[in-house]
């Protein structure tokens, strides 16, 4: 079995009001920036799964991710592998 | 009727919701969301609060609570299931009925009176509320911005999906679409709302008006005892 570590982001699907992101947006002029706009704000949520291959692991985390991680009403998200460790057989 | 209402870790409108619930006449008790039945309750109500602390979105992990795949078979034998303000947000999360509620539309935790019209009286939910009367209700939440698609909103409202909207000059409280303050599902037998009903149980809180609810589901109760 291998260990593979993914991140899942989750973001508000356009169209969605995204208060949070209208409110970052909004305290940038107190930093004195200027020219940053479209600020929206997701959530990224990283955990380790064990499969027999990247595949069934993706697989797993896609489902994780549909039914609990993100709403799909609301939510899109994408799935992003950041490390695999090979068990050791022991 | 026995009214069963579930306690999710942070539920905190539980016992508001038994004192209105043993008021309007009914035989209460809480359930516990680990319990895998709901122990002979006709009526199930998710109360308000912050189930599960809110984590990741209001409602997504009560959504998977032992007791709520009882309540999932309640809901489909046709048992009546009514969800406040977190309950309701726990009821879409679970697809119990259609929907999401968004961060309020103004960011801050709205917390006032509203004024609510009601869009159906021949549900077992709204069958006392006298015609052409407004509830007066209040609400007290930081998600409650109802969404759902525009061809599903449509499809919402022309199936009268609707139940309650804001109205009056107290206005729309957090940027739900269409007003919308609580929905019914399609069979009519769930119905999820924002405000609270059991916040309105006596005149000595400002206002009885939620009693309505509770007893428009005694009297249907007793219709079908009846028949």
């Amino acid at each position: 079995m291998t260990t593979y570590r993914f991140a899942v982001s989750v973001m508000p699907k356009e169209g969605i009001l995204d208060p949070q992101g209208r409110a970052v947006e909004g305290s940038l002029g107190h930093l004195g920036l200027d020219g940053v706009r479209d600020v929206r704000v997701g959530r990224r949520v990283e955990l380790s799964v064990e499969a027999p291959d990247e595949a069934a692991a993706r697989g797993t985390v896609e489902r994780l991710a549909g039914e609990l991680l993100a709403n799909p009403l609301i939510e899109g998200w994408a799935v992003e592998m950041v490390e695999s460790v090979v068990g050791v057989p022991g | 009727m026995k009214a069963g209402i579930v306690v999710f870790p942070g539920s905190n409108c539980d016992r508001d919701a038994l004192h209105a619930a043993r008021l309007a006449g009914m035989d209460a008790e809480l359930l516990w969301h680990e319990d895998p039945g709901l122990r002979g309750s006709d009526l199930v109500i998710l109360p308000g609060g912050f189930a599960y602390g809110d984590y990741l979105r209001a409602g997504a992990l009560a959504r998977f609570s032992p007791v709520m795949r009882a309540v999932h078979d309640h809901a489909e034998r046709g048992g009546p299931v009514l969800g406040i303000c977190n309950g309701f947000q726990v009821l879409a999360e679970a697809g119990l009925v259609p929907g999401a509620l968004l961060r309020n539309a103004s960011l801050r935790f709205e917390h006032r009176w509203v004024r609510l019209s009601v869009e159906r009286r021949d549900t077992v939910f709204t069958k006392a509320i006298p015609a052409g009367a407004a509830l007066r209700l209040p609400i007290a939440h930081g998600e409650g911005c109802y969404f759902l698609p525009g061809p599903q909103l449509d499809a919402l409202e022309a199936r009268g999906g609707v139940l309650f909207r804001y109205a009056g000059p107290e206005g729309n409280p957090n940027g739900s679409a269409r007003d919308i303050a609580g929905v019914i599902n399609e069979r009519g037998n769930v119905c999820g709302l924002m405000p609270h009903p059991e916040r309105a149980s006596e005149a000595l809180l400002g206002s009885e008006d939620g009693m309505l609810l509770f007893r428009s589901l005694l009297e249907s109760a007793a219709a079908v005892a009846a028949r």
